[in-house]
C-alpha cells in the first residue's frame, strides 16, 4: 500500500493506483472528460490538473501518475483550480453545444467563457478529441476502425480516408463511451449505419423472433465467449427463453 | 576486411593520413546543405572540369560545412609543402582560375580569407610568400570557437570511414569495448558533466545510468536528429559532415546501456543527411564496425535509419517513439519515461545528435579534459545556427559560459549593415527573445531558462530594430499552432486563441483586455500542456511581454508599430527632396498605386498601397519612408 495526504486527509491505496482513482477513492470530485478507468491514461483533456506539494511541487494531470509514497495533494489549489477553470472555459467556448460540458463546468463555477465562439461551421461540432472512442475500439475491441487525422486544430477523429471500413464490426462501443455524444449511429432495418464513420454493417436477424440485433462482423466474439458459443445466433430474449425452458427441463443452463 | 583490432584500425588510419595530407594537392569544397545552396556544386564542376582540362592532378573533396556559411561556396586548398588557405565566395570563374594558377605553380593569396594552420605539420604556420593572410584561428569568427561536436565537419570527406579514422575515429569505441565496462563508460560520461543538447539539458550519463540498471531483454538507443526549429541546422550539418561521429558515439551509448540495436531519426527533409548516413552506415557494417562481436569483444550492434515524416512535434521524445513504432505522432504522458520504458516498452534511451557526437570525443581525451572547458555545471561546448540579423553567419561552436555579447557583437560583428541588435532567439519556437540589456548573461542552462528562454538545440537567431517583437511572437505561436498534434486542450485551442489574440494586435485591433488574457492563457498552456512542446510554446509571447512591453503596448494603445514592420500601422510616403522620378517604383508597384511623370516627384495612392514596401526595398535614393 501507498500512503499518501490529498486535502489534508491520509490515504492508503494500492501501489500502481492513478492518483486520480486515489482523490475520487475520497469522495473528491474531479472532472474529467478523457479518463476511463478500462483504458490506457491519456491526458488529454486537462480538467483533472491538482497541485502536488511533495515530493516534489507540480500541477500535475492527475489522471496520467501513478500515486507515491507520502505524496501530498491539493485538489483545490489556487493554481490547479485556475488551470481546470480555463479548460473548460475554452471548451465552453468551443462546444456551446455540449450538454456535459456546461454541466461539468457549471460544477466548477463556470457558466461563461472569455474566449468566443466557435468558427460558424463548427458550431455544431461535439467532438472534443478527448480519443475515448479510438482507445476503446483499438485497446478493447481490438479493431483499430478509427484514429484521428491531421494535426493542431485540424485534428479530427475518422476511418482512413473517411471511406467505408472493413476493420469496424459496428460494435458502437465509441458512440457508447462518447461522453459529448457525437457519435451518430442508427440501426435501420437490416442495416445498422454508423454515419460518423461512414459505414454501414449488416445486422443479424435472431432466427426464432426475426429481430435485427447484433452486427454479423461481431461474430468473431463467439470464440470469446464459449458460454454462448451455441446461442449466438440468439436474440438476448429468445436466448433467455432457451436457457429458462432449458434449465426447466433439464435443471442445468448452459453457463452452470 | 573487417576490423577486429587496433592494429587494423591502425592501417586504415595511415590510409586516411595519405588522403587527408595527401603529399599533392587537396581541395575541399564545402558541400553540406548551405554551400549547395550557395551553389558549391557548381563550383566544384567547375575545379573538377578545369583540372581535367588542364591535367592538373588533384584530390577534390565534397566536404562537409566549414562553419562560415556567410561567406560560402568556401574552397580549402591544401598544397603539401606550400600551405592552405581558405577562400571565400568562390565563383566558378574565380575556381576556374584557382586552377590555372594552381597548375602554373602558384599558390595565390589573392582572395584568400584565411590561412589555416595544420598542428604538428608543416604548415603549422603560413610561408613568408603568404604572410599577409590572417589566420584562420584569428578571424574574430572563429578566435572564440572550439571545435568538439565540429571537429570534422568541413575537414574530412564525410563518406570516408578511413579518414574519420585518421581524426582519432573508433579509438574511443575501441578504448571502451576493449579496456573499460559498460559502468565504467558511464562513469566518465557522469565525469565529464556532458548535458544533453537537444535542448533541456538532462545530464546525459544520469540517464545511462538509469536505463543501464534496468533488466531487459532488448533495450534501444535513438538519434534524435529531427531537428525543427527555425534557424536551426546544426544536426543536419553534423549527419551531412561526419556521419561515423554520431554512429560511434551510438555504439558507445549501446555498449553503456546494454542495447545491441539503435535507430537514428532523421527528417526526411535532410535528402544529404540521409544518404550521408546511409551510406556511413553501409561502410561500418562492411569494416565490421557494427554488427556482429565487434573489435571481437562479443559485443553486438546494429543501427538503422528511420526517416520522420515531417511534424515537429516528433522531436519530443514519447512521440518520436511512436513514430518508430508506426503509431501516430503524438506524445504520451511520463512518466514512465523512455529510459525505463520506451521504444515497444522497453528501456530506451533518446540523444541527440550532438549529444552522440561528443561522446567518442569524451571517451577518447577523458571527462577531466572536458569538464575543464565550458563553466561549472555546464561543461563542454555548445553550437549554434548564428543566423537573422546578423554581420556574420554560420556555425559556431564555443565553450558553454560566453557571453551573449561575446556571441553576437564579437563572433557575428554586430548587427547586419551596421543595424543596432533588439534582440537575440534562442531554442526556436520553445524559446524566447531576450534583449540586448543581457548581452553579458554567460550563456548557460540555467542562465538561459531563467531570463525567460531556453538553450535549445541550436538555432540563435538575432534580430535588429527592423523587426517587430509583436510580430516575432506571432510568428512562432503560427509555428507551434501548425506542428501541434492537437491532442491535450490548452496546446491545441490555447495556442490557436494566442496566435488570434496577436493577430489582433498587430493589425491594430489590439485592447488592453487582449494583452491580460494573453498573459493569462500563456500562463495557463505553459503549466496545463501535456508535453514540452505545449509547456513552452508560450516562451515567445512571455519574454516579448517581459522585455519588449511597450512594443506591444505601442500596438495597443497609439495603434503604432515602432519596428514599422505591421503592415496594417504604416503609411509609405515619398519625399520630394530624395526622388528623382526614375520611375523603378512606379514599374514595379504591383498593385499600380504609385504614379509620377518621369523625372518628377512621384507619389503614391494610399487607397491602393498595400503597405508591401517593395518600393521601400528598391528605391535606389532611398526616397520611400515609412510612417509608423
Amino acid at each position: 500500500m501507498v500512503n499518501l495526504t490529498v486535502n489534508g486527509q491520509p490515504v492508503s491505496v494500492p501501489e500502481g493506483t492513478i492518483l486520480l482513482e486515489a482523490v475520487r477513492s475520497m469522495g473528491v470530485d474531479l472532472p474529467t472528460l478523457c479518463y476511463h478507468e478500462g483504458l490506457s491514461p491519456y491526458g488529454a483533456c486537462r480538467l483533472c490538473m491538482v497541485t502536488i506539494t511533495a515530493p516534489r511541487h507540480a500541477l500535475v494531470a492527475s489522471c496520467t501518475i501513478p500515486v507515491e509514497e507520502g505524496m501530498v495533494v491539493e485538489t483545490d489549489a489556487p493554481d490547479a483550480v485556475a488551470a481546470r477553470r480555463m479548460g473548460l472555459e475554452f471548451l465552453l467556448s468551443r462546444y456551446p453545444r455540449s450538454g456535459v460540458i456546461r454541466e461539468i463546468a457549471e460544477r466548477e463555477g463556470v457558466t461563461s467563457s472569455r474566449f468566443g465562439e466557435p468558427p460558424p461551421d463548427q458550431a455544431d461540432e461535439l467532438c472534443m478529441l478527448c480519443g475515448l472512442c479510438v482507445r476503446v475500439c483499438r485497446e478493447l475491441i481490438g479493431a483499430a476502425a478509427i484514429s484521428f487525422i491531421g494535426r493542431g486544430t485540424e485534428r479530427r477523429v475518422g476511418t482512413p480516408f473517411d471511406m467505408h471500413s472493413d476493420a469496424c464490426i459496428g460494435c458502437g462501443a465509441c458512440a457508447e463511451i462518447c461522453p459529448t455524444k457525437a457519435i451518430r449511429i442508427e440501426d435501420r432495418g437490416s442495416k445498422r449505419i454508423l454515419h460518423t464513420w461512414n459505414t454501414t454493417v449488416k445486422l443479424h436477424a435472431c432466427p426464432e423472433c426475426g429481430r435485427f440485433f447484433v452486427p454479423e462482423p461481431a461474430a468473431f466474439l463467439k470464440e470469446m465467449l464459449p458460454e454462448i458459443k451455441d446461442l449466438w445466433a440468439l436474440c438476448p430474449a429468445c436466448r433467455q427463453k432457451r436457457t429458462t425452458s432449458q434449465w426447466l427441463n433439464t435443471g442445468s443452463t448452459p453457463t452452470s | 576486411m573487417k576490423v577486429r583490432t587496433r592494429s587494423d584500425l591502425a592501417k586504415l588510419r595511415s590510409d586516411g593520413l595519405s588522403t587527408l595530407y595527401p603529399p599533392g594537392l587537396r581541395i575541399s569544397v564545402g558541400m553540406a546543405t548551405c554551400g549547395l545552396a550557395a551553389g558549391a556544386a557548381e563550383v566544384y564542376d567547375a575545379l573538377h572540369d578545369e583540372a581535367d582540362r588542364l591535367g592538373l592532378y588533384l584530390m577534390l573533396i565534397p566536404t562537409g560545412c566549414i562553419g562560415y556559411c556567410q561567406q560560402e561556396p568556401l574552397v580549402d586548398v591544401r598544397v603539401s609543402g606550400r600551405g592552405r588557405l581558405l577562400y571565400a565566395r568562390v565563383t566558378p570563374d574565380r575556381a576556374r582560375n584557382m586552377i590555372a594558377s594552381l597548375a602554373a605553380g602558384d599558390l595565390p593569396a589573392e582572395g584568400a580569407l584565411a590561412y589555416i594552420p595544420e598542428e604538428n605539420s608543416e604548415l603549422s604556420k603560413p610561408s613568408e610568400a603568404l604572410a599577409g593572410v590572417p589566420l584562420l584561428n584569428e578571424l574574430p569568427f572563429y578566435s572564440q570557437q572550439r571545435k568538439i561536436v565540429l571537429r570534422n565537419s568541413g575537414l574530412i570527406d564525410p563518406v570516408s570511414l578511413e579518414e574519420y579514422i585518421a581524426r582519432e575515429g573508433y579509438q574511443s569505441l575501441a578504448l571502451a569495448l576493449l579496456d573499460d565496462t559498460p559502468q565504467g563508460v558511464i562513469d566518465h560520461v557522469l565525469d565529464s558533466g556532458l548535458r544533453g543538447r537537444g535542448g533541456a539539458g538532462f545530464p546525459t550519463g544520469r540517464k545511462w545510468q538509469t536505463c543501464h540498471g534496468i533488466q531487459a531483454q532488448s533495450k534501444y538507443i535513438i538519434c534524435n536528429g529531427d531537428e525543427g526549429d527555425p534557424g536551426a541546422y546544426v544536426d543536419r550539418t553534423v549527419l551531412e559532415g561526419d556521419p561515423y561521429s554520431v554512429i560511434e558515439g551510438m555504439t558507445i551509448g549501446g555498449y553503456a546501456i546494454g542495447a545491441r540495436e539503435g535507430f537514428i531519426y532523421v527528417r526526411d527533409e535532410y535528402p544529404l543527411a540521409i544518404e550521408r548516413i546511409t551510406q556511413a552506415l553501409a561502410q561500418a557494417e562492411k569494416l565490421g564496425l557494427l554488427g556482429e562481436n565487434i573489435f571481437s569483444s562479443g559485443f553486438d550492434f546494429n543501427a538503422s535509419i528511420v526517416r520522420g515524416a515531417g511534424a515537429f512535434v516528433c522531436g519530443e521524445e514519447t512521440a518520436l517513439i511512436s513514430s518508430i513504432e508506426g503509431g501516430l505522432g503524438e506524445p504520451r504522458p511520463r512518466p514512465p519515461f523512455p529510459a525505463t520504458s520506451g521504444l515497444w516498452g522497453k528501456p530506451t534511451i533518446i540523444n541527440n545528435v550532438k549529444t552522440l557526437a561528443t561522446i567518442p570525443a569524451i571517451i577518447r581525451h577523458g571527462a577531466d579534459w572536458y569538464a575543464s572547458i565550458g563553466t561549472e555545471g555546464n561543461t563542454g561546448t555548445v553550437v549554434f545556427s548564428l543566423v537573422g540579423k546578423v554581420a556574420n553567419t554560420g556555425l559556431v561552436e564555443v565553450p558553454l559560459g560566453l557571453t551573449l555579447y561575446d556571441m553576437i557583437e564579437s563572433i557575428g560583428g554586430g548587427g547586419l549593415n551596421g543595424k543596432q541588435v533588439k534582440a537575440i532567439q534562442t531554442g526556436g519556437p520553445s524559446g524566447g527573445c531576450l534583449p540586448t540589456a543581457l548581452y553579458n548573461l554567460p550563456i548557460t542552462y540555467e542562465n538561459m531558462t531563467q531570463a525567460g528562454s531556453i538553450m535549445g538545440s541550436g538555432g540563435m537567431v538575432v534580430m535588429d530594430e527592423d523587426t517587430c517583437m509583436v510580430d516575432v511572437a506571432r510568428y512562432f505561436l503560427g509555428f507551434t499552432m501548425a506542428e501541434s498534434c492537437g491532442k491535450c486542450t490548452p496546446c491545441r485551442e490555447g495556442t490557436r486563441y494566442m496566435y488570434d489574440i496577436l493577430t489582433r494586435i498587430t493589425s491594430g485591433e489590439g485592447t488592453l483586455k487582449d494583452l491580460e488574457l494573453l498573459e493569462e492563457v500563456a500562463e495557463w498552456v505553459k503549466t496545463a500542456s501535456l508535453c514540452g512542446l505545449g509547456q513552452t510554446a508560450p516562451n515567445p509571447v512571455l519574454s516579448t511581454l517581459r522585455y519588449f512591453r511597450d512594443e506591444y503596448e505601442a500596438h495597443v494603445k497609439d495603434k503604432r508599430c515602432p519596428a514599422g514592420f505591421c503592415r496594417a500601422l504604416i503609411r509609405l510616403t515619398i519625399l520630394p527632396d530624395l526622388c528623382t522620378g526614375c520611375g523603378l517604383c512606379q514599374r514595379e508597384c504591383p498593385v499600380g498605386a504609385i504614379s509620377g511623370e518621369k523625372k518628377k516627384l512621384h507619389v503614391i495612392d494610399q487607397e491602393l498601397c498595400t503597405h508591401c514596401r517593395l518600393c521601400y526595398n528598391i528605391c535606389p535614393e532611398g526616397a520611400v519612408e515609412i510612417v509608423r
